[in-house]
């Protein structure tokens, strides 16, 4: 289990977090929530090691996260990041490799290689597994850190996984690949903490959900029990309406559209009186082409 | 490292010793091929052919061998410390030249030969040659030292701002430098003239066993850094994800590089690009892992200061121009090729 209690962190007098106490069970996906600058990638840097907090602790299978060596904490946790700023021309095998890095002292054994051939064909990578990682488009290169990432607990049941916004940069196809896979490794005993914003798929993949703002956790259930418009209102001051979906019975929010007046936008412009009007200045339909 | 790699580096194993073998026999004094393999079997008992001219033996070993032997080792370090910066600073770009390890290098080696009296040590002697070394090693170590605490931004080096204090320690290290030139006796000035150009000309067994041991160690000991290098270009903090040591990593690979160019400096003067293009001209041919960058530098930095020396001690014959001169005016168009090629 990934246990933390009353986490606090603060930078130049400015508190990110305050009193942070959630836990994450083994065979469990829970989705963390909320606006940009809730905290959500401070608390992940917090749980991953990459930074240390002000006050509070952090505890993974009973033990403080400082407390473990480099070495063995790289075998039981795995965070996939946001940015990837790799400017060398590293080939997709010779990254996904790097995720058994924690696993070999000089070389990857037979095994490694097999973990790493899993990994790539799980993520839809093995075909190009010999070109230039830096010529992938952004969703393939996110689809190779997953293989990395994946790679680097593949081994270990006991393992947690950490995922920073996974889908931003995939199709919907990968999107839903991406949490299904992170749902089943769970069901093989993987604590999963994933932030998400799309509040659908976090509805339809979490087992529970964590909204956090202002750097306080407000909210902590099953989607059923979190997701209402009033709370998505008080977390992201957008308006929404929820429908239960008949056959996963879980929610489905739908938004509303926001509106803003064109007057708000540079007085100097004058706002269109009639649109059909003057579209019809700069189009000639298509009948009276014929 | 895959099948090709491999290939590669067995292909640059080859040549390197090919290329040193032919460099023995060209020069000022033209030494034919057979009789430097007559010389080298008989030296080791495997010939004892007497016909041969003793005058082609007395320059072979007291002459081109130290020198060859020493632009291989210097080659080396400066290639594989050039590839190690480029890993730690994760830009391909790097090199110790760039980010002003050289000129604090010879700095400090310009001081000491300029206080060469005050510190009561000739530099003809074997303590005054470990003096320089050790003097070139703190001015290279320093250098790298301030230029990195400079460049860190949150924690992490930024490339720009590494680039930009390098040019300001190469300027003041320039400007230093320029003072002591300007204080300088004759003999003094010849001497730092050296420095500043670069060359292999002052190669002696003596100064060669005297620089062994500190160019060594870091060929020996950064290869085992390049599982440590390779996850650093993901980013320090995702190799730190990774259980690598990241301020291990650093400390050592920064400390070990400029053990490698300080003490090439100190006996050879700054021989620029050797750093910066040969570990891109190796990634070039097989691929970016660093295990193969790491030895395939070594062994190609080794083969084209050797073929550099070659052409200082032959285009103009029997004149000897600067090998940091040749190496320059080869490396400069080169290395404009790639920022363009990397641009694009």
């Amino acid at each position: 289990m990934l246990r933390i209690e009353q986490l606090s962190y603060e930078i130049k007098g400015h508190r990110v977090l305050k009193d942070i106490s959630l836990q994450v069970r083994k065979g469990e996906v829970v989705a963390l929530l909320g606006a940009n600058g809730a905290g959500k990638s401070t608390l992940m840097r917090l749980i991953s090691g990459e930074l240390k907090p002000t006050s509070g602790s952090i505890m993974l299978l009973e033990k403080r996260i400082d407390k473990y060596d480099n070495r063995t904490l790289a075998r039981g946790r795995a965070m996939l990041s946001q940015q990837h700023a790799i400017n060398m021309a590293y080939t997709v095998k010779e990254l996904v490799v790097m995720g058994r890095y924690p696993h070999f002292q000089s070389s990857p054994s037979t095994q490694d290689w097999k973990i790493v051939e899993e990994t790539m064909a799980i993520c839809g990578i093995t075909d190009f597994a010999d070109r230039v990682y830096l010529s992938l488009s952004g969703g393939e290169q996110q689809r190779v850190q997953l293989a990395r990432v994946l790679s680097q607990l593949w081994d270990n049941p006991d393992a947690l996984l950490l995922l920073d916004e996974p889908i931003s940069a995939l199709d919907l196809h990968y999107q839903q690949k991406v949490l299904s896979i992170a749902k089943s490794l769970s069901r093989l005993g993987f604590m999963v903490l994933v932030i998400l914003h799309d509040i659908n798929m976090a509805s339809l993949y979490a087992d529970r959900i964590i909204m956090l703002k202002n750097g306080r956790k407000w909210l902590d259930g099953t989607p059923n029990e979190v997701l209402n418009s009033k709370n998505i209102y008080t977390i992201f001051s957008v308006e929404s309406l929820i429908s239960i979906d008949n056959h996963s019975l879980k929610p489905h929010i739908l938004f509303k559209e926001m509106r803003m007046e064109p007057q708000l936008f540079n007085p100097s412009l004058r706002p269109c009186s009639n649109r059909e009007d003057s579209l019809s200045l700069h189009y000639t339909p298509i009948n009276e082409k014929l | 490292m895959i099948l090709k790699q491999r290939i590669i580096l067995v292909i640059l194993v080859i040549t390197m010793v090919l290329t040193a073998i032919i460099s023995l026999g060209l020069g000022a004094f033209h030494i034919p091929i057979k009789e430097v393999f007559i010389a080298l079997a008989n030296k080791i008992g495997l010939l004892h052919n007497t016909t041969t001219d003793e005058m082609y033996a007395d320059v072979l070993f007291a002459i081109r061998m130290p020198r060859v032997l020493l632009g291989m080792l210097v080659g080396a370090a400066l290639g594989i410390s050039g590839a190690a910066i480029q890993g730690i600073f994760r830009n391909p770009l790097a090199e110790p030249g760039l980010i002003g390890i050289s000129a604090g290098a010879s700095l400090f080696a310009v001081l000491i030969i300029a206080f060469e009296t005050l510190l009561f040590v000739s530099l003809s002697e074997l303590l005054g040659y470990y003096l320089l070394a050790f003097g070139a090693f703190v001015g290279a170590g320093l250098t790298a030292f301030v230029v990195y605490q400079i460049s860190k931004k949150d924690g992490r080096p930024n490339i720009t701002t590494m680039l930009l204090a390098g040019i300001a320690i190469n300027a003041l290290a320039g400007a230093l430098t320029g003072l002591m030139t300007y204080m300088a006796t004759e003999q003094q000035l010849r001497t730092i003239t050296f420095w500043m150009l670069g060359s292999l000309g002052g190669a002696t067994w003596e100064n060669l066993s005297a620089i062994f041991p500190f160019i060594l160690l870091p060929l020996a000991s950064l290869p085992f850094f390049s599982k440590a290098l390779n996850a650093f270009a993901l980013g320090e903090e995702q190799a730190a994800l990774l259980g690598i040591n990241t301020d291990y990593t650093k400390r050592w690979v920064v400390l070990f590089s400029t053990l490698a160019v300080g003490s090439s400096v100190a006996v050879s003067g700054i021989i620029g690009f050797i750093g910066l293009l040969v570990p891109h001209t190796v990634r070039l041919l097989g691929g970016v892992d660093y295990k193969y960058v790491l030895i395939g530098s070594m062994l190609l930095g080794a083969m084209i200061l050797t073929l550099a020396d070659v052409l200082s001690r032959t285009l103009v014959a029997p004149i000897e121009l600067p090998i940091g001169v040749i190496t320059a005016l080869l490396g400069t168009p080169v290395f404009l090729y790639i920022l363009i090629k990397e641009n694009k």
